[in-house]
């Protein structure tokens, strides 16, 4: 038994007795990735001198009255797209190759608050464009459970080195299904937050109106505790909301008796696995044996998410990734004969294909002449889907369905056709665009391969959320499954 | 027909300060002409009164207060640059 198999709740108990020492937490950790981030490739850069130096630290304060943080001792991965001071920070990208950040994000200023320890950077699509991590410009990261299969993306080494055991948790971020997808395909648990929960500072922004940081755990309690050290307004990010912050590992009861869960049939629809099918309206009954009653109901507008989905996306990642310029930081082009020809052989040099692709869609329909064609009819769009989403919550408490329309595929099988890749994600996008948070909890195997249950719920009741994929992983074993690695 | 020209290509790749060779000029014009297409579904739906959402939360015009605050120190901001000379971040001349 690995000490990762325990909960933040037990290890802290351990800590406290003195069983184990934050030291033996860090071992563990890099002693797991020695023995398996060979097959895996979920990290990219590891911290270890430093995360010694501060287990050393925390171990000191072992038996003191020397107040601890809410999350101290505890082994975190961190997603490569948010900056760590003095620590490398490269996106996976070329461009950010050499970057080393002179600030920390938010979320990680308040992991070194809570205590947790940063063990290394995680391995993710380059600019988080992507649903495999194929599009990593250093390797692409396996699935633990398969390693001939993709991890999702494109928080994938997020998840990955979650479940191979690397990690106790990680932090990722979902754009449009990058923590929900790769939580599905690897078997953990990854909640997207509600817009505005948690502060995107340091987070390199991929789409603002849509980016959000959120926690990867083997547990819904583990992630509920993540998320508590990660929440709350910043000054530092004007979108982060100004709500209060409820004790979320507090409501999680057990108890969802009368609650009431729309299930829209378009999520059920054409594309989805049958066996994917099966899990999910198994796990309905067992929601309905502890009390909760289910209806079908319908988001009309979901089949034009993705489309919506991928222009927005794209015209905000243009305009973002428009500061790679080759001049403050990152890559810089040798011997260029202009300062446009710098900007221009710099960008074309460091960003990988799918990121240029969809820089030349986002500015494509930001230009004149096709704004409103495009970039504008896609924002009418989100409103629609938008009130979809707020049409089933006057009567639902949560909505459910699967994370992903199926199992974990085969590296390489989706590479060559980029509208393939991006059917993926159907299922995530349209949270994104609504803002609603969303949970992907184990809830089944096909083949072997782990799938997800999604639970989305209203805006800011992210416990209402926890509290449903709490009752059902208690009442379930598919979280308590590992892989062999 | 394809939905973009290789010249309306090049264009876009000009605007977005990218370098293409002809030959990535030809696939970009494939694979977004296939996207545009795919986003083209877009217009069954009647839209015409519909407001644009560009941000899902209820808030506008955060203010805080005005107060200096400490910057970042000038070899912090300046250690990434990838030239630099007296303080400044280098770059190719633009004017002869």
């Amino acid at each position: 038994m690995s000490l990762f198999d325990h909960k933040v709740s037990e290890l802290h108990e351990l800590l406290h007795k003195k069983e184990i020492s934050a030291t033996d937490l860090v071992d563990a950790s890099y002693k797991r990735i020695a023995e398996v981030d060979d097959k895996v490739k979920a990290f990219l850069t590891l911290d270890e001198e430093h995360a010694r130096q501060v287990a050393k630290e925390i171990d000191g304060k072992l038996g003191t009255d020397e107040q601890k943080g809410q999350l101290f001792g505890m082994p975190i991965g961190v997603k490569d797209n948010l900056v760590t001071k003095g620590l490398r920070t490269t996106c996976a990208s070329q461009i950010l190759d050499n970057f080393d950040p002179i600030y920390d994000a938010t979320v990680v200023s308040k992991l070194k608050e809570a205590e947790a320890i940063t063990i290394g950077k995680l391995n993710m699509d380059e600019f988080a464009m992507g649903s495999s991590n194929e599009n990593s410009s250093y390797s692409a990261t396996r699935n633990p459970w398969n390693i001939e299969t993709v991890p999702g993306g494109s928080s994938g080494g997020s998840a990955a080195a979650v479940a191979a055991g690397e990690v106790l948790f990680s932090l990722g971020s979902d754009t449009g299904g990058s923590i929900r997808q790769p939580a599905s395909f690897c078997g953990v648990v990854g909640l997207k937050p509600t817009y505005g929960r948690v502060s995107r500072f340091g987070l390199v922004a991929f789409a603002s109106s849509l980016d959000q940081v959120g926690p990867i755990t083997r547990t819904v309690e583990d992630n509920a505790y993540l998320l508590q050290a990660i929440s709350g307004v910043d000054p530092m990010d004007s979108t982060s909301a100004n709500v209060s912050v409820p004790n979320f590992a507090q409501g999680l009861t057990g108890d969802v008796k009368g609650l009431k869960i729309a299930v829209p049939k378009e999520y059920l629809g054409e594309g989805v696995q049958e066996d994917v099918k099966q899990s999910v309206l198994a796990s309905l009954k067992v929601l309905e044996k502890l009390g909760a009653t289910w209806e079908e109901v319908s988001l009309p507008h979901s089949k034009y998410a993705l489309a919506a989905y991928y222009l927005l996306s794209s015209s905000e990642a243009s305009a973002n990734l428009a500061r790679f310029d080759g001049v403050r930081y990152g890559y810089r082009t040798e011997n260029p004969e202009s300062l446009i020809d710098l900007y221009k052989k710099s960008r074309s040099e460091g960003f990988g294909d799918e990121v240029k692709r969809r820089i030349m869609l986002g500015t494509f329909a930001l230009s004149s002449g096709y704004y409103d064609a495009y970039y504008k009819k896609a924002q009418k769009v989100r409103t629609l889907i938008k009130q979809d989403f707020e049409n089933v919550f006057e009567k639902y408490d949560v909505i459910i369905g699967p994370t992903t329309p199926t199992p974990a595929f085969k590296i390489g099988e989706k590479t060559k056709d980029p509208l393939t890749m991006y059917a993926n994600d159907i299922l995530t996008i349209p949270v994104n665009l609504a803002g609603v948070p969303g949970i992907s909890v184990p809830c089944g195997f096909s083949e072997g391969l782990p799938l997800g249950l999604q639970i989305i719920g209203k805006h800011f009741d992210e416990s209402t959320v926890y509290r449903v994929a709490h009752a059902f992983e208690q009442a379930t074993d598919f979280h308590k499954q590992k892989p062999e690695l | 027909m394809s939905r973009i020209t290789i010249d309306e290509v090049k264009h876009v790749a000009n605007l977005a300060r990218l370098a293409i060779t002809e030959e990535e000029a030809e696939q970009f014009q494939h694979q977004l002409d296939a996207i545009i297409s795919f986003a083209e579904e877009l217009n069954e739906l009647d839209t015409d009164h519909v407001e644009p959402t560009s941000h899902v939360l209820d808030m506008n015009n955060v203010l805080r207060e005005d107060e200096a605050t400490k910057g970042l120190p000038q070899e912090e901001v300046l250690k990434n640059a990838p030239d630099s000379q007296d303080g400044y971040i280098k770059v190719p001349s633009i004017m002869d």
